[in-house]
C-alpha cells in the first residue's frame, strides 16, 4: 500500500460536510433528484487534487471514471488521512460521503466502520454493488486495505 | 411480410420489454431482449426434445441430432452461406474470431507479415489478434478512423503485399458506423489476404449476405440478434475451414482416435470439441427464423427513424455533441456532454428509468483515437417506440441540468 510513501496532499480550506449533517439531510429526501442533487452539491466540497498528483500510481482501477487516492499517516494522532478525487461528480459526491466517514480516523476505527449499512440508510447502498461500473466499491477496498496496513504493528483500540 | 407500421405491435413479443412499461431499454447494443418465439423454442427442446447429439443410438438422441443440424442450415441460409458446412458453433463473437486467430492465422502469419485491424475495433477484434501476431512474429497494424469511420487513405497505405489478415468490424458498437466490407474485401484480394469480419452488431439489423460481403470469415453472437447468451457462430469459406488444423481438441471432433494417433472429423465438426450448446442452437434458429419473418426494409427503416428523432432532439441539449457519422449508420447513437463524466449521465438516466451504457465500450483504442474518456451510448432495436426516445431525449435534458 502506499499510503506511507505517498506525499502529503495540500488541502484546501473547505470545510467538508459532516456525516452527521450529511446523515440528516438523507432524512429529509423523497425524490431522487433531491439525492443526486445533493451529492452532487457535496462533490464540490472535494479538494480537487493537483494535476501533479493525479499519478498511475494513485490510480484506483476497477473505476469507469477515473479516481485517485492519496493516504498518509498523520505523525501525531495516528490517523490516516485520505485525498481522493474523481473526474466525475456523482462518484465525486459519493467520495465526499467516504472522505467524512474515514478521513482523519483510526485504522481500526476505519476497518470497523458499516459502511453498508450507511449507504443502506442513505438509499445508495446500489452504489456498493459489484455490478456497479462506478467502483465506489473497489475505493472503499482500498481505503480498508490502507487502514489495514497502517494498522499492523500499530495498537489502536477501536471505537 | 410484415409492414412498415406493423412493426410497433413486435414489442408485444418481447415479454421483458411488455412486462417493464417503466423501463425503457436502450441497451440492445450490448444484448437485445428475446422474443416469446426463441422462448418457446428454448423450452420446447428440453421438455420434449433433449438428448446429446451426434453420439447415442437412440430416437430421441437422432431427433436432437437432427434438430441441431437443422438449425446449423437455419443459421447458413439467414447469412446466404453456400452450405451448414461453413458454420461453425461457438460461444459467440468473441469466440469465433478467437477460433481464426488460433487456428488459421498460424497457417499464414510469419515474420515480416501483417495483419490488419482499424482503431475503432471493439477488443475482441484486437486482442485475439495482438496475441496471434506475438507468437508468430508478424506485426500487427491499426488503421485511423474519425468518429466518422475509416480513414480509407490509411487503409490503402496500411494493407501491403505482407498483409495476411484483414480484421474489421461491420458496424461498429460505438459508432454505428457501417464499414464498408465489400471494398475492404476487393482491396484485400489484390494482396491475397483474408477478410474477417466482426458482425456482432449487424446480424439483428442488417440482410448479412456473406457472398455479396466477399470476406472470408465473419463472426456473430446469437444474444445480439434476439437469441440467447452463449451461442455464436462463424462462418468461414469451405476450403479455408477445411484447411485449418482443429484449436480445441475432444470428444465430438475426432474421426478416430488411438494412444498414438488420432485423426480429425470433417467440417464443421472438427471444430467443435464436446458436447456443443444444442439448446442454443435451436435458440439462434428461432431467432433467425424470426428474423427472418420480419420485413427487413421496414425494421431499418424504424430503426432509422428512432436514430434521427434521437439524434434531433439530443442536438437541442446544450454542449452536447454526438459522436458518430452524419451518414446512414447502425441504430447506435453515441454521445459526450461538454464537462459530464458519461458515467454521471449514465447514472442519472438509470434513476429515469433509462438503460444505457456508458464508457469506453470495451473499444479503449478507439476513445483514445477520439480523445474521450468514454461516451453514452443508446442503442435501439425493433422493440423500441417513439415514445422511448421521447422518454429518453427528456431524461438526457433533464441529466443536462444536474451536471
Amino acid at each position: 500500500m502506499n499510503w506511507a510513501s505517498s506525499e502529503p496532499a495540500a488541502r484546501t480550506s473547505v470545510p467538508a460536510t459532516a456525516l452527521d449533517d450529511i446523515r440528516m439531510a438523507f432524512e429529509l429526501f423523497d425524490a431522487w433528484e433531491d439525492t443526486y442533487r445533493f451529492v452532487i452539491d457535496l462533490g464540490q466540497e472535494v479538494a480537487e487534487m493537483p494535476p501533479g498528483q493525479r499519478t498511475p500510481a494513485a490510480l484506483v482501477r476497477g473505476c469507469q471514471s477515473q479516481v485517485w487516492l492519496h493516504a498518509h499517516r498523520d505523525e501525531g494522532s495516528g490517523h490516516v488521512r485520505f485525498d481522493i478525487d474523481s473526474d466525475a461528480h456523482i462518484v465525486r459526491g459519493l467520495i465526499a460521503i467516504l472522505l467524512a466517514v474515514y478521513d482523519d480516523h483510526s485504522p481500526a476505527e476505519i476497518v470497523a466502520f458499516d459502511i453498508e449499512g450507511l449507504f443502506d440508510e442513505l438509499g445508495l447502498l446500489s452504489h456498493l454493488s459489484p455490478t456497479r461500473g462506478n467502483g465506489l466499491r473497489v475505493i472503499v477496498q482500498r481505503i480498508r486495505a490502507v487502514a489495514r496496513a497502517a494498522g499492523d504493528g500499530h495498537a489502536s483500540t477501536a471505537k | 411480410m410484415t409492414q412498415a407500421r406493423d412493426i410497433a405491435a413486435l414489442r408485444h413479443d418481447f415479454p421483458l420489454i411488455a412486462n417493464r412499461p417503466d423501463l425503457v431499454y436502450l441497451d440492445s447494443a450490448a444484448t437485445t431482449q428475446k422474443p416469446q418465439a426463441v422462448l418457446d423454442a428454448i423450452a420446447e427442446h428440453y421438455r420434449t426434445a433433449n438428448a446429446n447429439v451426434h453420439r447415442a443410438a437412440h430416437a430421441l438422441s437422432g431427433a436432437a441430432t437432427e434438430a441441431f443440424e437443422a438449425a446449423r442450415s437455419t443459421v447458413a441460409q439467414r447469412i446466404h452461406a453456400q452450405s451448414p458446412n461453413e458454420i461453425v458453433w461457438t460461444k459467440g463473437t468473441t469466440e469465433a474470431i478467437n477460433l481464426v486467430a488460433a487456428s488459421y492465422a498460424p497457417t499464414v502469419l510469419g515474420p515480416g507479415d501483417n495483419v490488419v485491424i482499424t482503431r475503432m475495433e471493439h477488443h475482441s477484434n484486437i486482442v485475439p489478434w495482438q496475441v496471434a501476431c506475438e507468437r508468430t512474429g508478424a506485426e500487427l497494424k491499426a488503421v485511423d478512423v474519425s468518429m466518422h469511420g475509416i480513414d480509407q487513405d490509411d487503409l490503402a497505405g496500411k494493407v501491403d503485399e505482407r498483409t495476411r489478415i484483414v480484421a474489421v468490424v461491420h458496424v461498429s458498437n460505438v459508432l454505428g458506423v457501417v464499414n464498408d466490407i465489400p471494398g475492404i474485401a476487393r482491396l484485400a484480394r489484390k494482396v491475397d489476404a483474408a477478410v474477417v469480419v466482426d458482425g456482432a452488431q449487424a446480424m439483428a439489423h442488417l440482410d448479412v449476405d456473406v457472398a455479396a460481403l466477399g470476406c472470408d470469415f465473419y463472426a456473430f453472437s446469437a444474444h445480439k440478434m434476439y437469441g440467447p447468451t452463449g451461442i455464436g457462430a462463424l462462418w468461414g469459406r469451405e476450403h479455408l475451414l477445411e484447411q485449418m488444423p482443429p484449436w480445441q481438441t475432444g470428444g465430438e471432433m475426432i474421426e478416430e482416435v488411438r494412444i498414438e494417433h488420432t485423426s480429425y472429423a470433417g467440417l464443421p465438426f472438427r471444430f467443435e470439441a464436446g458436447t456443443p450448446n444444442i439448446a442454443g442452437a435451436i435458440g439462434i434458429a428461432a431467432a433467425a427464423d424470426y428474423l427472418g419473418g420480419l420485413d427487413g426494409a421496414a425494421l431499418r427503416t424504424h430503426e432509422t427513424e428512432l436514430v434521427q428523432l434521437a439524434e434531433s432532439g439530443l442536438r437541442q441539449v446544450e454542449g452536447l455533441e454526438i459522436i458518430g457519422p452524419d451518414a446512414a449508420k447502425g441504430p447506435v447513437v453515441s454521445f459526450a456532454i461538454e464537462d459530464a463524466h458519461p458515467q454521471d449521465i449514465g447514472t442519472l438516466l438509470d434513476q429515469q428509468g433509462i438503460a444505457v451504457r456508458t464508457g469506453h465500450h470495451c473499444a479503449m483504442p478507439l476513445m483514445e483515437a477520439l480523445g474521450l474518456p468514454g461516451t453514452v451510448r443508446a442503442s435501439f432495436a425493433l422493440y423500441n417506440s417513439a415514445s422511448d426516445v421521447e422518454r429518453f431525449v427528456q431524461a438526457v435534458r433533464k441529466a443536462r441540468e444536474f451536471l
